[in-house]
């Protein structure tokens, strides 16, 4: 008699469920890739939903310009493996463009620019789902959202005008314009990831790990030292031994000091930190509802 | 390790979000930097109990006016058990909330304000568990430390909630007495109720069992994708991926493939895990069949020693949940059954349940938090289950194809 599933296999279960109900139910579904371990784990769950076939849309990634060299040259040794299409779109078209703004200033950060990037790629290939890799447990805001969830013809997430998502059954029916963001790893919590990562054995970028590099402070938090921060005569570098926890852009992803090289390692610190996953992202800590206020204003 | 899944359910007031606070804080699962937001959002001193409700209220509208307005789904585990939360709230109007999280969910907690007792709320929240197939319930009866812990009050509120409950026929009901903001019987024990001598709640959800794992029931698998690389190396390959829900599969088993009735025998199972003999409910697979038979996306492959019913009508219990329309008689809808979508007729109202009384009365219109019986005709022939008998096969979803909105969520009871 076949045992209950654990609780990983039940996760993934349902994970390539929503990534195969996504291929179904929609025209040009899009696989928002950032870099960062939840879309590379997306990524793998979409290889296992549709083997031996390829992935049935391409990977997305929208580039804000100021991404780790790591993020870039494992993003594109992951396309080249997976054999998956991969569009990249950048933010530093929209600003020559004249849509969006480079934000001046010592702490300027273009990921909230990422939202307008994203919207002209949503309209340049008429994507009519975009898949990404949040996670309730992220950010307060994330938990109410649905794993299909409606944006407008603006991309504007409107909390209160969620439809009810009931049992299994995902409705992906849409007005046109009108595009669907799926999270298929909405259930996951990050401690899940890391167990799935280690029971898979996927790569990631080395970025996630222990490593000497140099540094400075900013708003109580340590930044990669990039030139794109910033910097003046301020700016201490400082050389520490770091990893990062999340991957986003360098000018708000903040890096932890860490002996964690391995997987396992990982798994054992986040047993026992007392912090969480996103209070080393510096964009949710603008005010108490930023995640919300980001996402109405079509966020991933 | 294992997961539950459970709802939280009370009515305005009775502390759910307040218990969830304290079961993710005493669980040690909510770290500094959150905790450190909170006292920044409440302003409240390091030697007050935290206002946890702040950590579940997600957004800006609901902490201004502190109430709880959508499903919020929280996440921790212990050593024994992984537990996802889904928090429904109490208020009337947003009764589907519940419904929506009760869906997915095993078991349900319903708080119970023990200065109030029972209330409308509580008998509706119940039998909402009980119409969406929860099959064991804990009534929390919180706030006992508002009447002085008093052991007489505990037994009055377990003695009339079983009087309502005992209709429902739940496969297990436990009583426990609580005081979440101070947590007394949430994590650890409390010394002011030494006359209850169960457990506590998180220690009951680590133990208690359930059956989310639907093995003995009939084989189903409604298939979500054809894979058919037609290159060189595969150019025979033929699989149906989809989820499987309910009962076992193995190898060689004969079974049949809905609408189009044609049968065939299972000859490759493909796991997310490799190859394997049998794979059983809820699990991702690619089914291989022996025979080339035309199968497609919206199809249901079940064990052909139990079919499913296959029918164009049916009778069901709708919960309404659109706040514009209310339900047409005679209205057409798009379905969605699983991943397929067709058209239907709801072609009559058959009646309504009162949910305070649990009494079924004569149909009027059938609005948003309605709960009501009817009778659908469908476009073309659909292989479902019973409800009772198969949760995931026996419901549906009904769309409003001018509002794309999902307006109702229904569990077929008979087919007709």
């Amino acid at each position: 008699m076949k045992q209950s599933l654990s609780h990983l296999d039940r996760l993934e279960s349902e994970a390539i469920y929503i990534l195969r109900e996504t291929a179904g139910q929609f025209d040009r579904p899009a696989l928002m890739f950032s870099g960062g371990k939840d879309s590379i784990t997306l990524v793998h769950l979409a290889l296992k939903a549709f083997r031996p076939g390829p992935i049935p849309f391409p990977l997305l990634h929208i580039d804000t310009g100021h991404n780790f060299r790591e993020t870039l040259d494992f993003r594109d040794q992951l396309a080249a493996q997976t054999g998956a299409r991969l569009i990249t779109r950048h933010v530093e078209d929209s600003i020559r463009q004249g849509k969006a703004i480079d934000p001046k200033g010592k702490n300027a950060s273009r990921n909230a620019l990422q939202s307008i990037t994203l919207l002209d790629a949503i309209e340049e290939f008429r994507f009519d789902a975009c898949i990404g890799g949040a996670r309730r447990d992220e950010e307060k805001a994330r938990a109410k959202e649905r794993v299909f969830s409606v944006r407008n013809e603006f991309g504007e997430w409107d909390p209160k005008r969620q439809r009810p998502e009931l049992w299994n059954i995902f409705n992906g029916k849409v007005h046109p314009g009108e595009n669907v963001r799926v999270f298929p790893i909405s259930n996951w919590t990050e401690m899940d990831v890391w167990q799935y990562i280690r029971r898979e054995n996927m790569a990631l970028p080395s970025l996630y790990f222990s490593h000497r590099r140099d540094v400075v402070h900013r708003n109580g938090a340590w930044m990669a030292a990039d030139p794109c921060l910033n910097m003046d005569e301020q700016d201490t570098v400082h050389s520490k031994i770091i990893r990062f926890r999340t991957i986003g852009d360098i000018t708000c992803t903040a890096a932890v000091e860490s002996d964690a090289r391995t997987v396992e390692d990982i798994l054992t610190e986040l047993r026992n930190t007392k912090f969480s996953e996103r209070g080393a992202r510096l964009d949710d800590r603008l005010s108490e509802a930023a995640m919300e206020e980001r996402k109405k204003a079509g966020y991933f | 390790m294992n997961l539950l899944r459970f709802i939280t359910a009370g009515s305005v007031d009775d502390g759910k979000s307040t218990l969830i606070g304290r079961l993710l804080y005493d669980a040690d699962a909510i770290y500094e930097d959150q905790l450190q937001a909170m006292r920044r959002a409440t302003r409240f001193s390091q030697t007050d109990a935290p206002d946890l409700a702040v950590l579940t209220d997600g957004l800006k509208a609901e902490r201004e006016q502190g109430i709880t307005i959508d499903v919020a789904y929280k996440y921790f585990s212990t050593e024994r058990r992984k537990f996802i939360i889904a928090d429904a709230p109490g208020h009337v109007q947003y009764t589907r909330n519940m419904v929506t999280g009760a869906s997915n969910c095993d078991l349900a907690i319903i708080l119970v304000d023990a200065r109030h007792g029972v209330a409308e709320q509580t008998r509706r929240h119940a039998f909402l568990a009980h119409l969406l197939g929860i099959r064991h319930i804990v009534a929390a009866i919180n706030k006992m430390d508002m009447v002085a812990y008093d052991e007489e009050v505990f037994y009055r509120i377990a003695a009339a909630f079983k009087q309502f409950a005992g209709r429902l026929d739940f496969d297990t009901l436990h009583f426990l007495p609580m005081s979440a903001l101070h947590g007394e019987n949430v994590v650890l024990g409390s010394a002011n109720m030494p006359w209850y001598k169960g457990p506590a709640l998180l220690p009951y959800l680590e133990e208690v069992e359930v059956e989310n794992f639907r093995a003995d029931s009939a084989a189903r698998m409604p298939v979500q994708w054809v894979i058919r690389p037609q290159n060189d190396d595969l150019h025979d390959y033929r699989g149906y991926a989809g989820r499987i829900s309910g009962g076992v599969f193995h190898l060689g088993d004969e079974v049949q493939v809905f609408p189009g009735g044609h049968k065939s025998r299972i000859e490759r199972i493909e796991t997310t895990a490799g190859e394997a003999a049998e794979a059983a409910d809820q699990e991702s697979v690619v089914l291989h069949l022996t025979d080339d038979i035309d199968v497609s996306r919206g199809d249901l492959i079940a064990v052909a020693a139990a079919s499913p019913c296959m029918s164009k009508q049916f009778r069901a219990r709708l919960c309404w949940m659109d706040d514009e329309k209310s339900l047409m008689p005679g209205g057409k809808y798009l379905l969605q059954h699983h991943g397929r979508q067709l058209r239907c007729i709801v072609q009559t109202v058959v009646d309504k349940i009162d949910i305070a009384t649990l009494e079924t009365v004569t149909p009027g219109a059938v609005q948003l938090n309605d709960i009501a019986t009817v009778d659908i005709r469908l476009a073309a022939p659909l292989a479902f289950d019973l409800y009772n008998n198969n949760r995931s096969n026996g419901a549906f979803i009904l769309i409003d194809e001018s509002t794309c909105q999902t307006v109702a969520g229904g569990m077929i009871v008979e087919a007709l």
